[in-house]
């Protein structure tokens, strides 16, 4: 049986597909079979930061409507070894999403992969609320900022009222926070919220600080995953938080105000 | 009937007291008389409470009835009688003007004759109904209260956790939170006064009991971050620590 995570916020903007195409790859990276979908029907973008956007040929809501089967839509991803991409469609919209065509396309998938990994759309409408239903594992992705900390803390109560495991009374989804876009320097000037304060607001246990960082806006255009960048700090973190999803232990990294030294400034790192 | 339409209070009146000593009734008259000829308007129509505690043992009805009609007849307005306590007489009841309990108590005590029971003993219907307050169940949350999450309570509420940014705790009792309050928490929800909440960290951004409701802007120059019991003063909510 494959393990169900949903990558989900709330707010839109704060690093969700990033954040599934890092952690889904990262995931396959360490050897597991794993397939990242793509629930923003409408506006898909897992495609374009996954670099597979011109191999698009059949996308998840054909294979709902069994317009074509999951061999057909999977895209096997080029770089990395057991990583799958089922990509959203950009001509239909969320209502074409219905609970029993998920169902049955993610018991397909359970048979063949070790996770699949669920891109949640903005919002908690119903694009929001597929994606999160079968999960067991959410990672709340949310930015040190207050608007994207309330609404990650209303998915949370959806995740404990609207899923699967809630109404059927199973144990709750495991919950866990990735803070995106996190920038010591500011939270030490005051502009931006601790991980002790995004921490003590949500009150769910951290998965990883992913430092704001050029190296995400880069691969981001280049189509590439910025966990496959280890110089960058924010591929690092992320390979951090793979580890600690998989059960190891990590320090936090990249949390603390550096001093720049003299190269360092001269060279603008 | 609506409650306009009479009241029912009580009065004090003023009366005269007759205070018989003698069974005399010719005596009594024409002293009677040579008192009412002093002061004629005083008496006339004077309310009259005849008293013969001090020969209640020798009244016969017969006299009673004669001394009752000659005082009307001297233009008073016998309104009752009254006796010592010890002896009161046997035809109390023959007579319908009110008999009144003396000067310092409210009632009179009768010995009532036991009578017998008009139903079979055997059979004994009764219908017992018990009034009592049954206190609602207090409702216990074990996990943090998430924004847009509501819960109600019907009677005390309980959370084990915090109460976050725009969600709402309400409970027809007491509510204590033992986490941060930062939403709203809305005691006594249907006007129990006496209602309280208790946190221990109040961030919230309304907090109410019974309807007096007060915002985090005033909260926060009362007690913020910090412990603190809400309670309703004479219609005033006041914050105090803990």
């Amino acid at each position: 049986m494959a393990k169900i995570i949903v990558v989900t916020s709330g707010k839109g903007g704060v690093g969700k597909t990033t954040s599934s195409a890092a952690i889904g790859t990262g995931l396959a990276l360490k050897g597991h079979k794993t397939v990242i979908i793509d629930f923003d029907v409408g506006l898909r973008n897992l495609d374009l930061i996954m670099g597979c956007e011109r191999r698009v040929v059949y996308d998840f809501v054909n294979v709902i409507n069994k317009e074509a089967t999951l061999t057909q839509a999977l895209i096997k991803d080029k770089r990395t070894k057991d990583l799958f991409i089922l990509p959203a469609s950009q001509t239909r919209d969320k209502d074409a999403l219905t609970a029993e065509g998920v169902e049955a396309v993610l018991e397909e998938l359970s048979k063949e992969f070790d996770y699949i990994v669920c891109d949640s759309p903005a919002g908690i409408e119903k694009g929001a609320q597929m994606a999160l239903y079968f999960a067991d594992v959410a990672i709340v992705t949310t930015n040190p900022e207050v608007s994207s900390v309330r609404d990650s803390d209303r998915i949370l109560g959806i995740l404990q009222s609207k899923s699967r495991r809630a109404e059927q009374g199973l144990p709750p989804i495991e919950e866990h926070l990735l803070l995106t876009r996190y920038n010591p320097e500011r939270v030490s000037e005051g502009e931006m919220l601790s991980v002790e304060d995004v921490e003590e607001i949500l009150a769910i246990p951290l998965l990883g600080v992913i430092p704001e960082s050029d190296a995400v806006l880069k691969a981001s255009n280049q189509g590439t995953p910025v966990i496959l960048d280890d110089q960058a700090e924010a591929g690092q973190a992320y390979s951090d938080a793979v580890d600690r999803l998989l059960g190891e232990q990590r320090p936090l990294r990249f949390t603390d105000v550096q001093k720049k030294g003299f190269f360092k400034r001269l060279l603008g790192g | 009937m609506s409650d306009n339409d009479f009241r029912l209070k009580g009065s004090v009146v003023t009366t005269v007291v007759l205070e018989v000593k003698t069974s005399n009734l010719d005596q009594i008259i024409k002293g009677l008389k040579d008192k009412i000829a002093q002061v004629p308007q005083f008496f006339d129509q004077a309310p009259l409470i005849i008293d013969i505690s001090q020969i209640a043992s020798s009244v016969t009805l017969d006299f009673f009835t004669a001394l009752v009609d000659s005082c009307r007849g001297q233009g008073l307005a016998v309104i009752g009688w009254r006796t010592s306590q010890e002896a009161i007489p046997t035809w109390r009841l023959d007579y319908d003007l009110p008999m009144l309990p003396n000067a310092n108590s409210r009632q009179i005590n009768i010995k009532s004759e036991p009578t017998a029971p008009a139903q079979d003993p055997q059979v004994v219907v009764k219908t017992v109904i018990e009034e009592r307050e049954v206190s609602q169940p207090t409702k216990v949350i074990t996990k943090p209260v998430r924004s847009g999450q509501q819960i109600y309570a019907s009677g005390d509420l309980v959370v084990l956790s915090q109460v976050s940014a725009g969600a709402e705790v309400l409970a027809e009792g007491n509510i204590h939170i033992y986490g941060a309050l930062r939403g709203r928490a809305l005691a006594g929800v249907k006007g129990d006064s006496s209602a309280r909440i208790f946190c221990k960290n109040m961030e919230a951004e309304l907090v109410a009991i019974a309807g007096n409701f007060m915002l985090s802007d005033a909260l926060q120059k009362i007690i913020w971050k910090d412990a603190a019991q809400v309670l309703l003063v004479e219609d005033t909510l006041e914050i105090a620590s803990l």
